[in-house]
């Protein structure tokens, strides 16, 4: 094989990436490898390295195995006694290395076949005298080894020998399609199930993931038929009967509840909302697509879905959340007919970044997780990466931190895309695929990517296999097949049905499609892929990314193709859609899928689950009274959930597609905003507002109140930005923990109630939801001691509002001295779970629980108030309560606040300040608007407390003290850096 | 489109690869009174005349090749391999060009400030000073006799990259600066030089540059994003504006400063 390779080194020292954990005092060189396995003449191997070479700043080498580099290679990267290598693992999608293979394809006009290909990989030369096991240690810091090899030279060895490492993937087995007897024991049937099934040497290839019941229905089925299941047909099964599928628990018999929390407590919601709300309802497409759809105005809708990506982000942090941001844009992608991605928005619940604890998933400090640093900055960069390459903006998220992620990150990522209301006179948001359609794979090609995605283990990884569970997206190829289907072949009306490929990759998005059409026959052996050697089970249930699954009436087909060609899109006709009731699947002659769609899709028997009473855990709140409120206001500000957001916020591409209204960054002080508008179409006057609810620390207090302050906070979050309940929708993402025990599912349980409860109260329905049960991490910490670290039960909220004209948004800053400052709502002492008390190293007892009765009549006075233009600038309360907001309100407008809460004397200043009570919005109003603003809210418990001033402090008189706060010190205290981030 | 008048300019905007913006862009050119049409770059490299045909070219902003091997490396290359031929024919028309954040690092990448098209490079843009992208608003001001910036001297814009820092050996920037080819350089709030200091200068660039022109200023390869700057509540000081506009009972102008450049380029074929 002819291999070589082109070297850029920095003609003067740069600047280290991000993920290179390296001591930035050592004199280090960063030189950029390309690795190429194709012949070319040394006349086209320079023509490549200078077009790959950024000009002024680096210098291109091409260099060749076994062969010394010359003098002025050396004299090039300087002085060096270690070099580390870090490159991808063969298989993982390498996207600098796609694109430089494209550039010569494209220059050269030739293609690259069989085992040619460019591999890229980062050289650090390092000039310092190092013991190899300080070389290891270092080169350990710099890479992850699920997804990247490192390799540390000493210079002698470096210079001498320079084997050039290729990580080809090589797949060794023959293809075979095997037929699993399977045991007649329960035994049997469960080790089958959590092992999974071997391969031809015996090896078990990932687990089932299906519990006894699951198992036994299987078994019955293929008793019957007398035929036992083949290894594709049990994957299948898996996947489309696996709780990320199909939900079991929500699903489940859990107590009195037969037809499971879901239908009880989330569908019945926005059934009787719906109802209720007759000809007003905007719902249009909920729980059934993958997206929920809302209407936008006469002509277009909205859809909206938030994802969880948590288990591979924990494993490789950059491609988890990558992952998830495109793929949820494929869920906007595919959803009706196709709708484009207008709006991105993420959440990431994690430790402190600084947290400095180890933890490892086998004893003896093997198979180590990603510290807390890199996984904060790895999700970061990944929502980065996505979104901006992508072109969609991402303008709304949060960043939650607690000690109880550090096992278990949980990653959120959502999109919004609009649809127009019909496409070619039909609804765009059905879509049916019919009998004799086509069934056409476009996007990507397949690999051994996300096979197994949850239970994969490191062993499975080495050079010889491709790092198989975990994928990193490829933005710019899913952009280009999102234009072409999105901006142009949706309008020409070429398919009948659309779905993109997740989870479970093909045997998901055509396993549904075929209920839409009543079968299908699949040819695995026409799917393209990556590099040869696929089992059949394995093309169909992998999970590369960038694909959507099409229904093609026969003679749209050509149009279709040439359409793609035109945006350099791939796609490839893999089968027809029939109506046999059978999902079947062949690979060349061979049947390797034969399942009835009923039993594939309904045999699943339901889980029957009971709950056990909760012992709350209340502690005692420790005694207040004696401490320095001004220093606890200045600590609070600059807490890392309390602090701002303008390292990520600027990181993040708010302003393509130009709609953003109201940003991320509010005010002159550029403080972080609750909720933010969004204007998808720049010749209509309707936006869309966003904002998010999440109160994990109240869980073990009370799981309703949580739930409900959730709601509540997401509700009002869009209130205060200038929205209306009569245009609201929530989506709802349960991550759970230890889902299993009987504690934690009273704990589901209630909290499912409240969504029902405080859903129908607002007339907010649910449309979208998506659930993560088990997120628990068991492993050890540095001595080898068995550690468990579970999240706090986490309900995100996330809600998406239609607003009627942009020209109403509220931005939360202060705005003119002399404005009055009015307090809406009540505070009670409910400081339980608050971010004040963990502050303290407390929890307390009370955590809030709203009223969504009444608060649901002061957001509508509130609504008639800013639709009337009498609201200068509001800020829902959230974390930190009155305090908090308070400070917001002032750093952004960069004003002072002359308040007095004398009148609230019932409470201690603790409570006053810091108590989390919902329902709470804090705004400013000019003086002349005052009487028209206090008699649209005469019904509700407004205030007014104080005015907004020149006098650059915030002066706050209670009935016991008067503190003076310089607008400078809190606006340091908000600013305080985040190292590493 | 019999309505609009003769000299009505077509417009060809780029599409495709991962470039993004080019609807906000067109949407910019429509309202400044062009006939702006999308085309595939497929499409542009198959039938040239869709490029000969326009008066005025467009590269939009985005991220072509997801800025692998350095942003806009590979595009600029694609276009130099394909349409080499028909941009240096356009170029040489009395006609206009315009590249946007990534299609500004494409004209530059294409050397059209100099010696171009060409594929090798006297300018460079790259990784911000801070290692980060940056999406925010600046201040912009100008001394050229640009068509395009015909007009204004002063510009509220954002900027949305992660390699904006133009980089110029000392002796092409005297020579850039002798004929007054540096289109926009970064000031403060009260119109001074940035002087390199961030946030005022976002990224580190050398003197300030935001933006540059050929020698003749009919080619403009400009950072930050005038489509996104076409109506005034696009501007991050909006919600503080209309509150301003209310107590003083005055209307808020409903364009914002970016429009003044599709405008212009309008007003230079009339």
């Amino acid at each position: 094989m002819t291999v070589f390779r082109i070297e850029l080194v920095p003609v003067s020292a740069s600047p280290l990436p991000f993920w290179a954990h390296l001591p930035r005092e050592l004199p280090i060189r960063h030189v950029q490898a390309y690795t190429l396995t194709k012949a070319l003449s040394p006349a086209q191997q320079r023509t490549i390295a200078e077009r790959l070479c950024p000009a002024l700043s680096h210098r291109s080498f091409i260099r060749y195995p076994q062969t010394s580099p010359d003098s002025d290679y050396l004299a090039a990267v300087g002085r060096f006694s270690w070099v580390l290598e870090i490159g991808f693992l063969p298989g993982v999608t390498d996207n600098t290395g796609q694109t430089a293979r494209q550039m010569i394809e494209d220059h050269l006009a030739t293609d690259f076949e069989g085992t040619q290909g460019v591999y890229t990989s980062d050289l650090f030369f390092l000039d310092a005298e190092l013991s190899d096991s300080q070389a290891h240690a270092y080169l350990a810091r710099c890479f992850n080894p699920l997804i990247q090899r490192g390799r540390a030279y000493r210079a002698e060895h470096y210079c001498a020998k320079s084997a050039l490492a290729v990580p080809q993937v090589k797949l060794t087995h023959r293809i075979r399609i095997h037929r699993i007897d399977l045991p007649a024991d329960d035994e049997g049937l469960l080790a089958l199930s959590s092992q999974g099934i071997p391969d031809e040497t015996g090896i078990p290839q990932g687990g089932l993931g299906l519990d006894l019941p699951a198992m036994k229905a299987i078994r019955a089925f293929f008793t019957e038929r007398g035929l036992p299941p083949t290894d594709a047909e049990l994957e299948t099964l898996a996947q489309t009967w696996s709780e990320h599928c199909k939900h079991l628990i929500f699903s489940a018999h859990l107590d009195e509840i037969e037809n499971g929390i879901y239908h009880r407590y989330i569908k019945r919601a926005t059934q009787e909302i719906r109802a209720a709300l007759g000809d007003d309802d905007f719902c249009v497409s909920v729980f059934h697509d993958n997206a929920g759809g809302i209407v936008f105005d006469r002509d277009w809708l909205i859809c909206d879905k938030v994802e969880t990506h948590n288990s591979p982000s924990a494993l490789d942090p950059f491609g988890g959340a990558i992952t998830g941001i495109v793929g949820v844009n494929r869920d906007c992608i595919g959803f009706g007919l196709g709708a484009k991605p207008v709006l991105n928005r993420y959440g990431f619940c994690l430790a402190d970044p600084n947290d400095s604890s180890e933890l490892y998933r086998q004893p003896g400090q093997k198979s180590p997780l990603p510290s807390a640093r890199e996984i904060a900055q790895g999700v970061i960069a990944g929502v980065e990466a996505g979104g901006n390459q992508s072109g969609i903006p991402t303008n709304q998220g949060f960043i939650y931190v607690d000690p109880a992620y550090r096992g278990k990150p949980l990653v959120f990522a959502g999109t919004i895309g609009l649809l127009p209301r019909n496409i070619a006179g039909k609804p765009a948001h059905e879509k049916k695929a019919r009998p004799g359609d086509l069934i056409v794979m476009v996007g990507g090609k397949v690999g051994k990517d996300g096979i197994h995605g949850a239970t994969f283990s490191s062993q499975q990884l080495d050079h010889t296999s491709p790092a198989g569970a975990v994928q990193i997206g490829d933005p710019i190829t899913q952009k280009k097949m999102s234009d072409a289907l999105i901006k142009e072949l949706r309008d020409q009306n070429l398919y009948t049905s659309i779905t993109d490929n997740g989870a479970g990759g093909l045997s998901s998005s055509i396993g549904e499609m075929a209920r839409e059409a009543g079968g299908a026959l699949v040819h695995l052996d026409k799917v393209p892929l990556k590099y040869p050697g696929l089992q059949p089970w394995e093309i169909w249930i992998s999970e590369s990314q960038e694909r959507m699954t099409l229904a093609v009436p026969p003679e749209n087909k050509d149009a279709l193709f040439k359409g793609l060609e035109r945006h350099g899109v791939s796609g490839w006709v893999i089968g027809m859609f029939t109506d046999d009731g059978h999902l079947r699947a062949r690979y060349q002659k061979q049947i390797v899928i034969d399942l009835p769609m009923d039993f594939l899709h309904d045999g699943v028997p339901q889980k029957k689950l009971t709950t056990a009473p909760l012992s709350i855990q209340t502690q005692p709140t420790p005694p207040l009274d004696q401490r320095d409120m001004r220093e606890d206001w200045l600590a609070m500000m600059s807490r890392l959930n309390l602090r701002g957001r303008e390292f990520i916020a600027t990181r993040l591409d708010h302003e393509v597609q130009a709609g953003s209204v109201l940003k991320p960054l509010q005010g002159v002080g550029r403080v972080a905003s609750h909720a933010t508008i969004t204007r998808p179409l720049l010749d209509n006057p309707r936006a869309i507002i966003t904002s998010q609810g999440l109160f994990p620390r109240y869980s073990d207090l009370d799981a309703y109140g949580m739930a409900g302050s959730a709601i509540d906070a997401a509700i009002r979050h869009a209130i205060a930005a200038g929205g209306s309940l009569t245009s609201m929708a929530l989506l709802d993402n349960f991550c759970w923990c230890s889902s299993e025990d009987p504690h934690r599912l009273a704990q589901l349980k209630q909290a499912a109630r409240a969504c029902y409860d405080y859903a129908t109260a607002y007339q907010t329905p649910f449309i979208s939801g998506k659930d993560s049960m088990f997120n628990d991490f068991s492993g050890f910490d540095k001595h080898s001691k068995p550690i468990k670290v579970s999240i706090p039960p986490t309900l995100l909220i996330s809600c998406v509002a239609v607003l009627s004209d942009y020209r109403r948004a509220i931005s939360l800053d202060a705005k003119i001295p002399g404005d009055y400052v009015y307090l809406l709502g009540e505070t009670f002492d409910e400081l339980g779970g608050s971010e004040y008390l963990a502050l303290c190293e407390a929890s307390g007892s009370q955590a809030p629980c709203p009223d969504p009765i009444a608060l649901a009549g002061h957001y509508r006075a509130f609504t008639r108030a800013s639709e009337a233009g009498l609201i200068a600038s509001a800020l829902g309360l959230d974390l930190g309560g009155l305090a908090a907001c308070l400070a917001r309100t002032a750093i952004a407008g960069q004003c002072g606040l002359c308040i007095d809460l004398n009148d609230f004397s019932a409470l201690s200043d603790p409570v006053l300040f810091f108590s989390e009570s919902a329902g709470r919005i804090l705004c400013t109003v000019a003086p002349d608007d005052a009487p028209d603003f206090e008699a649209h809210l005469a019904d509700t418990p407004i205030q007014r407390i104080g005015t907004v001033t020149q006098d650059p402090q915030l002066k706050i008189r209670t009935a016991t003290q008067t503190l003076h706060l310089p607008l400078g010190e809190l606006t340091t205290a908000y600013k305080t850096p985040t190292p590493h981030l | 489109m019999s309505f609009l008048p003769s000299c009505t300019p077509e417009v060809c905007i780029l599409t495709g690869y991962g470039l993004n913006c080019e609807q906000e862009t067109q949407l910019a050119f429509t309202r400044a009174g062009a006939r702006a049409h999308l085309h595939p770059i497929n499409d542009v490299i198959a039938t040239p005349t869709l490029l000969s045909d326009a008066q005025i070219f467009v590269i939009p902003g985005g991220f072509s090749y997801g800025d692998h091997t350095g942003a806009g490396n590979a595009l600029a290359c694609r276009l130099f391999d394909h349409l080499q031929e028909a941009l240096r024919r356009f170029l040489t028309q009395d006609k206009l060009v315009l590249g946007i954040c990534n299609g500004c690092q494409i004209l530059i990448r294409l050397g059209l400030m100099t010696n171009g098209p060409s594929i090798k490079q006297n300018i460079a843009i790259t990784t911000n000073t801070h290692g980060r992208y940056e999406c925010r608003w600046v201040s912009l001001k100008t001394t050229s006799k640009s068509p395009w910036l015909a007009g204004q001297s002063l510009f509220y814009l954002p900027v949305a990259h992660g390699e904006g820092r133009f980089v110029v050996p000392d002796q092409t920037l005297a020579e850039l600066h002798t004929r007054h080819q540096i289109a926009l350089r970064y000031v403060a709030e009260d119109g001074t030089h940035a002087q390199g200091v961030f946030p005022a200068n976002p990224n580190g660039s050398v003197d300030d540059i935001a933006g540059l022109t050929d020698q003749t200023g009919r080619v403009l390869a400009l950072m930050p994003h005038p489509e996104r700057a076409i109506y005034t509540h696009q501007r991050d000081d909006w919600p503080l504006r209309k509150a301003l506009a209310r107590r003083a009972s005055k209307q808020l102008p409903q364009e914002a400063d970016g429009m003044h450049l599709f405008k212009a380029a309008i007003t230079y074929f009339s």
